[in-house]
């Protein structure tokens, strides 16, 4: 099972209290872009909201190092102590939920501990379970593929 | 087999405090005197900063001050140097991971510049040194080891029953030299290592390895030519191993590490988001180019008689892509998209020592493929895999082995070689198993296969006074220059990738320039002063790689979507930019487009003048053999009848009609050597070079590069005093 951060564009009013909790909690300060959830502003009063959906993992494929792996829980995680930085998975991460900030050592992502969605005031983030998929598993078959027995 | 660093025999061992690097240098480097296994630390002023920049400039530099106009490339004061350059181990830019290797060459008896991924030269850097210098000779069979954490060297003799070929020897000292089995720790390691081949053949190779953690095995690359492999072995080194751990986004020490990140990102996207429509790189690396070689009849065959054969898609990209494996971060550096260094899995080899052992080949590259395939008539895939294995193992250069063996099986076909000469090995065209044959045998040190492995030069001679041969055919299809064997693409119908071959410092290596398309399909560089304009600049910008530390496959192998509206797309102006960028945010110095050219026009005339010094580098070292000019055979010229016959009407003004085949060749031949003759005079003239090829004292003086020593050696040459 994989856990990961539902979203529902339809309820988010721009806020922005999600990116004050992560990016507060990772980063002891307020700033949208240190938060690993981010709010798109579409005008005429929608939304839509852009993060990690633990599923795809083309940037655990990508990562040269093998920093990034994916938890227990299904979560996608970067270890900062093997993380050197080189930012291939900002580029190959097709939704831009791997973030980077200038002059940070390393990316950042969600990693669905839900801290947001327990104070979204409109119930627009809910943590969630769903099924590995094959996509989701494409990283470690081509690993299989090429181990010795 | 496993070995802990117990095992080996401990002979010295020095402290240096480890470096940081700041701006993207150390500002000292390494000398090891392999003799008396002592470490020596130098400083690196800031004029050589200036002149020399890094990497092959750094080489160079201390090569010249190391070695005498006497020094052979055995003498115990050759040197083997790895220099790394400012922008060499920067994680951000793709392609920023290479060492650049140089060393009096056992082929040419000149500088011999490589340039090679894996880890070893990053970590070498962060370790705290610029370049490592290697001289002298070692008593016995020795490993150097670095630990760049803790600022020890050690210099170790190496047990007797240590492997010699490199996928066994670099797999054991990883892990022996490893500070635990955790795969991180693996991956701190790299190992410099060549192989038995080397020892028995100039064209030994020096790989440099990186841990893969997906595999859990060793992978390599190779600083191919020329035959550092070869020096290194002489001075009885084993291997080099370099271990640190602890590599960071702004290990690099940039003056800006944010832009760094910035304009690495940038590339990184293009590369993601264009590679798949363009060269596919991430999917096949260079072997995506085999069809298109194959379709402009540039691919070679048969010891470069030919450039096309309806086999060639037998072995085209597609069929590489299926048999390397997918959907991994195959980069020779972390960081590097573009991650071309694929590798051939579980791979079950049918010969030699290894057979039936299932190896991870690493390649094969375009050079490979078309080197040891197309040109040796040999189709099939695992023959070609076989023969690209065994070479990397034993140490032995791809290029060269496979222009040599194209060689000898053209002389097999013409009967100067029989199974009595061989050995009794077959060498028809396509035999792999022949071709594999050679190599175990170099390796075991056997008879033919030294023989063999002495490089086209020195066999068109010796078939001449050995076997009665030809002289002037032997030199007409020994395919090298100033003593290396060509690289693979057929330079017939170009002109200017003529000059791009054999007017280099090194010898005809395609990494000065490959103008093939722009003059041969395209004709943008029409006249004479358009080609000597294009073998001065692009020679001049793919210096500059080896400067920084750079690869040149980002530079033009993946290209911005609107690059086609500038100017000039074949430089790629957008991706020069970047480079600039990423040079100033790096070292923090400013960096125009002239400004770059001159940091690579000052290391490339040192080098021309190095040449000099050791008594070569005239105008006559620079003529390519014929075979790589035109064809040399009626069956050669008949097979493209109606493209020379047109050539001679429209180009040379006379009508071939009614001549015999013979007639028509010799005048084919004699026009294309006035044209080529031309060239040079032209590229000289453009380079700031007499008529024989030396640097002019004013033309040093206005590029900077006018230091005394090198003014002494140009003056002489010009005094016809060497
Ligand atoms: S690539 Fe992006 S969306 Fe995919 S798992 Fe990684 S961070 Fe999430
Ligand atoms: S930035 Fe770090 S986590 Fe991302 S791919 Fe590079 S090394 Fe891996
Ligand atoms: S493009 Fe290929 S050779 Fe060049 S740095 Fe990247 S992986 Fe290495």
């Amino acid at each position: 099972m994989i856990k990961y951060l539902k979203t529902v564009d339809e309820k988010c009013v721009g806020c922005m209290t999600c990116t004050a909790v992560c990016s507060k909690l990772y980063f002891k300060e307020d700033n949208p872009a240190k938060a690993a959830i981010q709010v798109q502003d579409l005008g005429a009063g929608k939304f839509h909201l852009v993060v990690c959906d633990q599923e795809c993992r083309k940037c655990v494929a990508e990562c040269p190092v093998q920093a990034i792996s994916v938890a227990k829980n299904g979560a996608v995680m970067i270890d900062k102590k093997v993380c050197v930085g080189c930012l291939a998975c900002v580029a190959v991460c097709p939704t831009g939920a791997m973030r980077y900030y200038p002059g940070l050592k390393h990316p950042f992502k969600c990693i669905a501990c839900g801290q947001c969605a327990k104070q979204c005031p409109k119930g627009a983030l809910e943590l969630a379970e769903k099924e590995e998929s094959p996509a989701s598993r494409a990283w470690a078959d081509a690993i299989a593929k090429v181990r010795e027995e | 087999m496993s070995y802990g660093i117990k095992d080996f025999k401990l002979v010295s061992e020095s402290r240096y405090t480890p470096g940081k690097v700041v701006r993207g240098y150390n500002m000292r480097t390494l000398h090891l005197d392999v003799s008396s296994r002592k470490a020596t630390e130098k400083p690196v002023s800031e004029t050589m900063k200036q002149k020399f920049v890094g990497g092959k400039g750094f080489g160079l530099k201390l090569l010249w001050d190391g070695t005498k106009p006497s020094t052979r490339w055995d003498s115990p004061e050759n040197e083997i140097v790895i220099a790394m350059g400012p922008i060499c181990g920067n994680t951000n830019y793709p392609g920023s991971g290479k060492s650049l290797v140089v060393s009096l060459s056992p082929m040419t008896g000149i500088p011999i510049d490589s340039n090679v991924g894996g880890y070893f030269g990053p970590y070498l850097k962060f370790s705290g040194f610029d370049a490592l210098e290697l001289q002298g000779k070692a008593p016995s069979e020795t490993i150097v080891f670095i630990d760049g954490n803790e600022g020890v060297i050690r210099f170790y003799e190496a047990p007797t029953d240590l492997p010699r070929d490199t996928h066994l020897l670099a797999e054991v000292l990883t892990h022996a030299f490893a500070a635990s089995d955790d795969p991180s720790d693996l991956q701190a390691v790299s190992v410099v290592s060549a192989g038995r081949g080397a020892e028995h053949s100039p064209m030994g190779l020096l790989n440099f390895s990186l841990y893969d953690k997906r595999r859990a095995g060793i992978r390599v690359k190779q600083a191919g030519r020329g035959g550092i492999g070869t020096v290194f072995r002489d001075k009885k080194l084993l291997a080099l191993v370099c271990r640190y751990r602890g590599v960071e986004q702004d290990s690099n020490g940039a003056a800006d590490p944010a832009a760094v990140q910035r304009i690495g990102l940038k590339l990184h996207r293009e590369i993601v988001v264009n590679d798949d429509k363009q060269c596919k790189m991430r999917k096949q690396g260079t072997a995506h180019l085999m069809e298109v070689m194959n379709d402009y009849d540039l691919l070679p065959t048969k010891n470069h008689k030919y450039g096309q054969d309806p086999r060639g898609p037998e072995i085209a990209s597609w069929v590489w892509e299926k048999l390397l494996s997918q959907n991994l971060p195959d980069g020779c550096w972390f960081g590097c998209t573009m991650a071309c260094a694929h590798a051939v899995d579980k791979f079950e080899l049918e010969t030699g020592p290894y057979k039936g052992h299932k190896v991870c080949v690493d390649g094969p590259e375009y050079e490979t493929a078309a080197g040891v395939g197309s040109n040796l008539y040999i189709y099939d895939p695992h023959g070609i895999l076989e023969i690209n294995f065994y070479c990397d193992t034993y140490g032995i250069d791809t290029i060269s082995f496979g222009t040599t063996v194209g060689f000898l099986m053209e002389c097999w076909e013409h009967g100067i070689l029989t199974k009595e000469r061989t050995d009794g090995i077959d060498l028809s065209w396509g035999n792999w198993k022949g071709a594999c044959q050679i190599l175990h045998d170099l390796a075991e040190g056997k008879r033919f296969g030294v023989l063999a492995g002495r490089g086209v030069k020195f066999l068109s001679e010796h078939f001449v006074k050995e076997y009665g041969a030809d002289p002037q055919f032997m030199r007409d299809i020994a395919l090298h220059g100033k003593g290396l064997e060509q690289s693979e693409y057929i330079s017939k119908e170009s002109l200017a990738q003529q000059g791009g071959y054999y007017l280099t410092n090194k010898g005809p290596q395609h990494d000065e320039a490959w103008l093939i398309f722009m003059d041969m399909v395209n004709n943008r560089i029409p006249t004479f002063e358009n080609k000597a304009e294009a073998l001065h600049y692009f020679p001049m910008f793919r210096t500059w790689f080896g400067l920084q530390g750079l690869c040149k496959l980002p530079w033009n192998d993946v290209e911005p979507a609107d690059n086609a509206k500038w100017k000039e797309p074949n430089k790629v102006p957008e991706h020069v930019a970047n480079y600039r960028e990423l040079y100033t945010a790096i070292t923090g110095e400013p960096l125009d487009w002239d400004g770059l050219i001159v940091q690579s026009e000052r290391v490339y005339n040192f080098q021309r003048a190095f040449n000099i010094r050791q008594g070569r580098g005239h105008r006559a070292e620079d003529y390519p053999p014929y075979r790589a000019m035109g064809p040399v055979l009626e069956d050669e010229y008949e097979a493209r009848a109606e493209r020379y016959d047109k050539q001679m009407k429209e180009k040379i003004g006379v009508d071939p009609a009614g001549l015999s085949v013979k007639e028509k060749i010799r005048i084919t031949r004699e026009y294309r050597m006035k044209q080529y003759d031309s060239l040079v005079d032209a590229v000289y003239k453009r380079r700031g070079w007499t008529p024989d090829g030396c640097p002019t004292p004013e033309h040093l003086k206005a590029i900077g590069m006018d230091l005394p020593e090198v003014l002494e050696v140009v003056e002489a040459r010009i005094a016809g005093k060497i």
